[in-house]
């Protein structure tokens, strides 16, 4: 059975219908691209995988691990294992890295029925990944996100991945705003997590992630519909040829 | 359903700490005149001074009027239909001392703290068992019932007891100080209070001590329709100082209870005064009836040059808040703080926030208030800040800051200010915010429940205040956030 199994999804926003008719299958194991141009419905996409009010599922189901997926909340999907990373992450002023991080943690222990991490554990385990990140510790002890600069809110993301091991991590655009150095940064932190009993999707607009991420499948999304699916070479062409012809091509 | 749907539905929590304890009591029958002023000092056994002091305050409040307010509605209150004392019938042998173990404290009161969710080791504090580090003067109802640590702090010099035991041990001290920070007729409630308080703690800290420990107090209410007048006057001499906490809980009522305390600080030279309260008051249900009435006078007075007076208040409760703590900064170079965090859900009023009074030179004042609002709750801080012709190079800063939980709330900012004297430097910054469906998201998106998640957005919001919070009272703050806005998220 797949990991992530989305069929016949529409979805719209204030009325406004903006999926119409995803198909996608995602086994554990792999890594899918997702590609198309803006406003296509990437973001709403995974925005509407995460569970965000206001996001009305009309038609289709989802299915997560073996879940109905359209039945959970959003703090439901992540602790079963989905993980959402932002476009935009949002600042959380006041509140400690850190302090997330752990709650994080332990809300998604307590799902499994563990106890609480013990803070000797904890603070060894995020000061590996946080070195493994790039990151200096004061990131730890400051606001969520707040001050962030574009590239420090991405890796912050990868960094939350890293600790929370989720079954599906749904990243989105998370190569955006990064320096070369960044970008490498978080593609060995996305690698790390890839693994047999993972599924990862990156939405990106950019072959230069896809370089250091082999994705396994590449989709074009349109319009709200999955137009093209293919391997690591629709990128490829993507990259040389840009959107024009593969749409045409699609219709 | 849409987001103000859901979170109509959310805020509506019932009250979790609804409820009354039976204890016996003491009433004095509904009505105010001098007779009733006369019996309440004579029940005390108060020297003449006391009597005295009394009636005049009295004299003053029966040609005062009721205040009224922009921000604040309420059915009037017949202060002729209440009860103006009332105290536990055991008062003797409980005020006797504080008891050996928790067997010789009224079950009842263990009762009463253990819905309250008050830790076992601090119901130890509270009741007086020897080896807790908190000292307690718990007042019940009006009267205190245990107060414990006297010996240690005996030791130090300090002297921490209840308004009455002070009456009768230090009068000397209660005649130098009393009404010198808020006099009788400062206002229609502290007149009131005046006349016809009940008791409350007393804390005088002698030249160059540093009490050895935080003092707590932990105040109820529970008479049925008992106006509660607290008096509370705490004294730092020359480079002393004290932490003082101040926690508030109260059962479930029908009727609208009033609630005006007086509040007095004196810090002499190099003295040093930290009064922090957590209150959580019963708010009234939905509609806000039945909640507490809470007109409170507090005011500390920076008499000596380089003291220093700091306010820090977490709000939960009330159906209607009036309070302004103030520091009147007179010494040269005396410094006065205030961190507010006010949280008001369902029909709760709160119109709250600080004087700071320069008349030293030099003297500097911060304000930094957090207004909370949820359901349809009204919050409104007003803050003055006056610097006086003789406060020369005084300086002041405020932050005032406003987040607002759904949108059937309101934030009100009253900012006063008033520079006599061209040298003074005030600065004022103010912010309103929303909990956003973006942070509410992110924040699930991470495994956290909605409640979770809208609690540590007001946590991170009220960070600046918690950390001006003793630790265990921190704790207890955000933990009482929690509960006063349990519901509140969307
Ligand atoms: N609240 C909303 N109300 C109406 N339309 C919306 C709303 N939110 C998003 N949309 C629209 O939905 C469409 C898809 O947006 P989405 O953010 O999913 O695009 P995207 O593929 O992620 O684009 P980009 O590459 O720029 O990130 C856009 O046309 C956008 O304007
Ligand atoms: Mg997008």
């Amino acid at each position: 059975m797949a990991l992530l199994e989305i069929k016949n999804l529409h979805a719209e926003i204030d009325g406004k219908e903006i999926l119409k008719g995803i198909n996608l299958s995602i086994n554990a194991g792999e890594v899918h691209a997702i590609m198309g141009p803006n406003g296509s419905g990437k973001s709403t996409l995974c925005h509407v995988l995460g569970g965000r009010d206001g996001y009305e599922v009309t038609q289709g189901t989802i299915t997560f691990d073996g879940h109905d997926l359209l039945e959970m909340e959003t703090e439901e999907r992540a602790v079963a294992g989905m993980l959402l990373g932002f476009q935009h992450p949002v600042e959380i002023p006041g509140v400690k890295n850190i302090y997330l991080l752990k709650e994080a943690l332990n809300a998604k222990r307590e799902a499994q029925g563990l106890d609480e991490i013990d803070t000797f554990t904890f603070m060894k385990q995020v000061r590996e990944l946080v070195a493994s990140m790039d990151m200096d510790d004061a990131f730890l002890h400051r606001g969520v996100n707040a001050g962030f600069s574009g590239g420090e809110k991405k890796r912050n993301e990868i960094l939350q991945m890293l600790l929370l091991e989720p079954k599906l991590a749904l990243l989105d655009e998370t190569d955006s705003g990064l320096d070369i150095d960044a970008l490498k940064v978080v593609s060995e932190g996305i690698n790390r997590m890839r693994g047999e009993e993972r599924g990862i999707i990156l939405v990106t607009h950019y072959q230069r992630l896809l370089n250091y991420v082999e994705p396994d499948f590449v989709h074009v999304l349109y319009k709200g519909k999955i137009i093209k699916s293919g391997d690591k070479t629709l990128a490829h062409r993507l990259e040389a040829e840009g959107y024009q012809e593969i749409l045409e091509e699609a219709s | 359903m849409t987001e103000t749907q859901e979170l109509e539905q959310l805020v509506k929590r019932e009250y979790k700490y609804g409820f009354t304890t039976d204890i016996e009591q003491e009433i004095i029958p509904p009505g105010l005149d001098e007779d009733v002023v006369r019996m309440i000092s004579a029940k005390k056994n108060e020297p003449e001074f006391m009597l005295e002091w009394r009636l005049s305050a009295f004299r003053q409040w029966k040609k005062m009027t009721e205040p009224e307010w922009a921000h604040v509605h309420y059915p009037k209150i017949d202060y002729q239909a209440l009860s103006y004392y009332a105290a536990p019938k055991s008062q003797e042998e409980l005020d006797a001392e504080a008891p050996e173990s928790l067997d010789d404290v009224d079950p009842k009161l263990l009762e009463t703290y253990e819905k309250l969710g008050i830790p076992l080791h601090e119901r130890a504090a509270l009741a007086g068992v020897k080896g807790a580090n908190v000292a307690v003067d718990a007042v019940f109802d009006s009267v205190s019932v245990t107060t414990t640590f006297k010996e240690k702090l005996a030791e130090a010099g300090v002297i921490f007891c209840s308004f009455s035991e002070a009456v009768e041990n230090h009068p000397e001290l209660v005649k130098q100080y009393l009404g010198t920070v808020v006099p009788q007729g400062d206002n229609f409630f502290a007149a009131l209070n005046s006349a016809v308080f009940s008791d409350g703690s007393f804390v005088y800290v002698p030249k160059g001590v540093k009490c050895p420990m935080e003092l707590s107090t932990y105040f109820r209410i529970n008479a049925k329709n008992t106006g509660q007048f607290e008096r509370t006057l705490i004294i730092a001499e020359e480079g002393a100082s004290v932490s003082y906490l101040e926690g508030c809980t109260a059962p479930q009522r029908d009727e609208n209870q009033l609630h005006a305390a007086v509040v007095e600080l004196v810090a002499l030279d190099d003295a040093e005064i930290k009064y922090s309260t957590v209150q959580n008051w019963y708010p009234g249900d939905e509609e806000g009836r039945g909640g507490i009435y809470n007109f409170v006078t507090k005011r500390g007075e920076c008499r000596g040059d380089r003291s220093k007076i700091t306010w820090t208040q977490v709000e939960a409760g009330s159906a209607i808040t009036w309070k302004y703590p103030s520091c009147v900064l007179k010494g040269d170079d005396s410094v006065g703080e205030f961190y507010s965090v006010a949280v008001g859900n369902n029909y709760q009023q709160i119109d709250s926030g600080t004087k700071m009074i320069h008349l030293g030179k030099r003297t500097r004042s911060t304000i930094v208030s957090k207004g909370i609002s949820a359901g349809r709750a009204e919050n409104a801080y007003r803050g003055l800040v006056h610097i006086g012709k003789t406060a020369t190079d005084a300086r002041n800063f405020t932050q005032c800051d406003s987040l607002l939980i759904g949108d059937r709330c309101g934030a009100h900012t009253f900012p006063y200010i008033e520079a006599k004297n061209a040298s003074a430097q005030v600065e004022h910054e103010a912010t309103t915010s929303k909990v956003s469906d973006d942070q509410m998201f992110y924040l699930r998106s991470r495994g956290l429940s909605e409640e979770d998640a809208m609690n540590m957005v007001v946590s991170g919001f009220c960070k600046d205040v918690f950390n001006e919070l003793p630790m265990e009272f921190a704790v207890e703050a955000q933990a009482l956030l929690a509960v006063s806005l349990e519901g509140s998220v969307g």
